[in-house]
């Protein structure tokens, strides 16, 4: 396969070539095999990175229409569009959908596609494993939908609390389709986390030392490192919550001497760090597209990494104030509303360093902009009714209201969601090569920005007036009903806007002005190389001296040379100064990870059918474990 | 023609019943974290105002602070590394400052939080102690009083005597409930396996309503309950009326209810105190007759409600754990009527 298998003795290295001449054989070495089975193959983290972002958006879309049909059923009281049944399952897809397959992927998704080329290196760590996570993710997310359509969704929401979940109230295969998924989409989560900190600690451009990474890489570094740390609780409890429901054991089942809180505290110690494995990567969205548009570097660097590393580590000091209203001991529960209101200071130190840096550059209002100046609204209302809700006596009247709703789409909306539009407009054109339209681009800003407002500001007032959360209808009586027509209103324009954005993508692929490598004038390595990024993301491996080495008034850009140019190769650094290490091997494209993601998904989903898919399931995957690593016979394992 | 203009006649009174109970009902706010009508509540509602206040100053600073830097002259500059020192170094010393007043904030908060919160959950000795237990989609009422003989079950309605600290112990007999009635004090789960309690001690009398707040299954939208706060006095009456044995039918129709009741089974799942039927799975009737509700505050108690309720509960709360009887409509008649008997 590769030539270096063919001919040891030959090593032509980059040094000498000519820049046509180097491209060419770069481009023959790195691009993705022809043909759709060719495509399947692929290892490059620029076409697994879309693929990701393009079906995690899909999810965002069915997840959206299901948000929409939950607002037409409570647009008034007593409404019969959707029975109780279907309902209960329409907002337990919303929640895990959301969550699950749109909120975590699609960030570790531009983290796929961005990481390696913010760091300038040729490709991810592990491709292949990136490859099959890609696929793993897939394959969840279609498992839950079509389970969904053959009313067999799951209808215990999104935290599937037992012993709802478990068999005795919930016989059917709802609930385990529920925790299956969770299977799913963690060994997804897990392997990207890896490849992601894995690059970011050895595949930096030499000279990128710990002070010059990009503060969306220093994001995603954090964020990887919470995803290591909590979903192996979450996997413990779907997996135990399988074992209940499959072979009878009695984790949960009080009457053996199960604990039905021990699942809430395994949730929610992954579920509140899960709130910054979003809203870590939105910040550092933030803070690049506001360094690019303020015109200058982001105020206070060290501060903004040291906030998102603190922000890591008090995340797993809260779980319990999803717990304050289940009868846990005062003093304890305070401590958590004390831990709980602080985490607001890293994230208030970052939002005053932002609000410095716009303060001092010279703001260019473009769309990108626009959308970073709608989180700040919006978060910062969210973040401030969060410091409500961490307090014991407030949430015990707001849990489980709408004011909770309203409080997390703020905070999630607000903190994720803008920015990744933002970063949508702001990125779209070194991915596709085009501008996004900047008419249509306002138009989606306000539309998105008025109407999130009037869908979830009036859910904070129906919160206080009484309104629990997951109810299908209300009486007439309670006199919810202007509020929540409001509400639903809002809600569809707010999914319209959405429709905007896909227009704009849509119209602007075709005939969007071109890009050209660095359309914004941005300053880290992403917009170094053309748009699109070739295959092998860099010609030559940069070298930076500089934070931001593009804005470094040098000319033009210092390379290391000594590559190969007959086998993929990146370069190792190492892990505080980025000085160079060693070369090497990059694996070639395989149809191996998808083959095991195909052998893992039977028995995923055999498994919650009978445990005996445990036993014949497994040799499938060993065997197309075997091919994926199977020696070929080059100088170092492939991996 | 005669009955188009009764149906008319009828749409128009539910329309005036409607808008009357809309415009009445946002006066009290019957379900309302504001509504507050009890110590623990307004000690709660308090805080909440503080917390909104501080909420509003701090979000309003932050987006003056943006809208002041974005709109304020400035410099031009060259190059997007020239970056005066002078700024770097005050902007450095404001944000530090901020960042002290923010953990000052939120530490001040943390306080004020923990004093409501033993306000909340100050252990006065119960004269009313009541025993709820959540059911798949109902609420189970037991009232225990010093003797056996002051022990009574009822069903989704409490009453309350105004001024007297009322404890209010929480099981559940299936899975997670919780225990909410805003204008009286927060929400407390009815966490399977285990006991909880929360108090609360009425200041007014009036009738407030509660919900549960923890998604149970299919019908959580429609698992209500209703709290009364009486004088001392009316609710001793009501006590002693609660604890009373149900009244055996005098008129023919009525017997005939009952044995109805017994021969199509109520009786296996419903309790009425004095009669054969003492079925658990289902709420206490023994004075079913005197409710405001039905089905867990879903409807008003009136016959018509009742009796489509009787006929096809499955219509009215689709997927509740009662069965749809086939009656004839004399049965249903009968057992309706033996049903508003028991007052």
């Amino acid at each position: 396969m590769s030539d270096i298998a063919r001919n040891p003795e030959r090593d032509l290295r980059d040094t000498g070539l000519e820049q046509a001449q180097l491209t060419a054989l770069l481009l023959r070495l790195w691009r993705t095999p022809d043909g759709w089975l060719g495509s399947l193959t692929s290892v490059d983290h620029k076409v697994i990175g879309k693929r990701y972002i393009l079906t995690a958006f899909a999810f965002l879309v069915l997840g959206g229409l299901l948000a929409v049909l939950m607002r037409l059923q409570l647009a008034g009281a007593e409404r019969k569009m959707l029975s109780p049944d279907l309902y209960n399952q329409v907002f337990t897809m919303h929640g895990s959908t959301m969550m699950f397959l749109f909120a975590v992927p699609v960030m570790e998704a531009f983290a796929v596609y961005f990481v390696p080329l913010m760091v300038g290196t040729r490709n991810i760590a592990f491709p292949r494993l990136n490859a099959f996570s890609y696929w793993i993710f897939l394959f969840g997310g279609c498992f839950l939908w079509i389970a969904f359509m053959f009313n067999v969704g799951p209808d215990v929401g999104w935290f599937a609390y037992v012993p709802l979940s478990s068999l005795q109230y919930n016989p059917s295969k709802r609930a385990d389709v529920w925790a299956q998924m969770i299977t799913f989409t963690e060994v997804a989560a897990l392997a990207v986390a890896v490849e992601i900190v894995v690059t970011v600690f050895k595949q930096r451009a030499v000279g990128m030392t710990l002070d010059r990474i990009p503060i969306f890489v220093w994001a995603m570094l954090v964020t990887s490192f919470l995803v290591l740390f909590a979903m192996p609780s979450i996997m413990v409890a779907s997996t135990t919550l399988i074992l209940d429901r499959l072979v009878n054991t009695h984790f949960y089942d009080t009457a053996s001497g199960g604990n039905v809180l021990l699942w809430q505290h395994l949730f929610w110690f992954f579920g509140h760090p899960e709130v910054y494995i979003i809203f870590i990567p939105g910040t550092g969205m933030v803070s690049m597209i506001i360094a690019t548009f303020a015109g200058r570097p982001v105020f206070g660097y060290t501060m903004i990494v040291l906030s998102l590393i603190a922000t890591g580590f008090l995340s797993f000091g809260l779980w319990v104030h999803h717990m304050f209203v289940t009868g846990l001991p005062q003093l304890g529960a305070s401590m958590f509303t004390a831990s709980s209101m602080l985490i607001a200071v890293p994230s208030g130190l970052q939002i005053f360093c932002w609000l410095a840096t716009l303060w001092d550059g010279r703001p260019v209002y473009r769309t990108p902009l626009l959308f970073v100046l709608g989180f700040f609204a919006i978060f910062v209302l969210g973040g401030l009714s969060g410091v409500m809700v961490a307090s014991v006596p407030i949430d015990m009247q707001v849990h489980d209201t709408y004011f909770v709703v309203a409080h997390f789409h703020y905070v999630l909306i607000g903190g994720a969601v803008f920015p990744l539009v933002g970063a949508i407009y702001y990125w779209f054109p070194k991915i596709t090569g085009r501008m996004l339209s900047e008419r249509i681009g306002r138009w989606n800003f306000w539309l998105a920005f008025v109407s999130f407002n009037v869908a979830f500001f009036p859910m904070h007032i129906l919160g206080l007036m009484g309104m629990p959360r997951r109810v299908y209808t209300y009486t007439p009586e309670m006199g919810w009903d202007n509020l929540n027509l409001l509400s639903s209103a809002g809600a569809v324009v707010f999914a319209a806007s959405f429709a905007v954005l896909i227009v704009n993508v849509i119209l602007s692929l075709r005939r969007g002005e071109l890009a050209g490598d660095n359309p914004w004038g941005a300053s880290t390595l992403e917009w170094a190389t053309s748009s699109p990024p070739p295959p092998y993301n860099f010609a030559r491996i940069p070298m930076v001296t500089h934070r931001d080495p593009l804005w470094v008034d040098s000319g033009t850009l210092p390379v290391v040379a000594g590559l190969s140019v007959e086998r993929r190769e990146v370069l190792l650094s190492s892990i505080a100064d980025a000085e160079p290490h060693t070369r090497e091997a990059s694996p070639e494209p395989s149809i191996w990870p998808l083959l095991t993601a195909i052998a893992t998904t039977v028995f995923f989903v055999g498994s919650i059918f009978t445990p005996w898919a445990v036993v014949w399931g497994t040799p499938p995957i060993a065997i197309a474990l075997s091919g994926w690593f199977w020696p070929t016979g080059s100088k170092e394992d492939e991996g | 023609m005669h009955k188009s203009s009764g149906q008319m006649v009828f749409w128009l009174r539910s329309g005036l019943a409607v808008a009357a109970t809309c415009v009445l009902t946002s006066c009290t706010g019957w379900q309302s974290s504001f509504n507050a009508q009890a110590a623990q509540s307004e000690e709660i509602k308090r805080i909440l105002l503080i917390f909104i206040a501080v909420s509003t100053v701090v979000w309003v600073a932050v987006m003056l602070v943006l809208l002041c830097g974005l709109i304020r002259r400035r410099a031009r500059r060259e190059q997007p590394l020239d970056i005066s020192e002078a700024f770097e170094h005050r902007a450095g010393s404001i944000i530090l400052l901020a960042g002290i007043a923010t953990t000052i904030t939120v530490l001040a908060l943390s306080v004020v939080s923990y004093g409501a919160q033993r306000t909340v959950f100050a252990n006065d000795p119960g004269t009313v102690t009541v025993k709820v237990t959540g059911h798949q989609w109902w609420w189970e009422v037991q009232y225990q009083g010093d003797s056996p003989h002051l022990s009574f079950t009822t069903a989704n309605e409490l009453s309350v005597p105004v001024g007297q600290p009322v404890t209010v112990q929480l099981e559940s007999a299936d899975v997670i409930h919780s225990f909410w009635v805003p204008s009286l004090t927060g929400k407390m789960d009815l966490v399977t396996g285990q006991q909880n309690r929360v108090q609360f001690t009425a200041k007014n009398p009036g009738v407030y309503r509660g919900q549960c707040a923890e998604f149970c299954g299919v019908q959580h939208a429609h698992m209500a309950f209703t709290v009364t706060a009486l004088p001392p006095d009316e609710y001793r009456r009501w006590r002693d009326h609660q604890n009373q044995s149900a009244p055996s039918p005098s008129d023919p129709l009525g017997i005939r209810g009952e044995q109805l009741f017994r021969a199509r089974g109520c009786g296996l799942c419903h309790t009425i105190r004095g009669t054969l039927a003492g079925g658990q799975l289902g709420p206490d009737l023994t004075h079913i007759g005197s409710r405001e509700t039905i089905a867990a505050g879903t409807l008003p108690r009136n016959s018509g409600n009742l009796a489509a309720w009787i006929a096809d509960p499955q219509h009215i709360k689709p997927g509740n754990l009662m069965p749809k009887m086939s009656l004839r409509s004399d049965e249903l008649i009968a057992i309706l009527h033996y049903l508003e008997q028991l007052q």
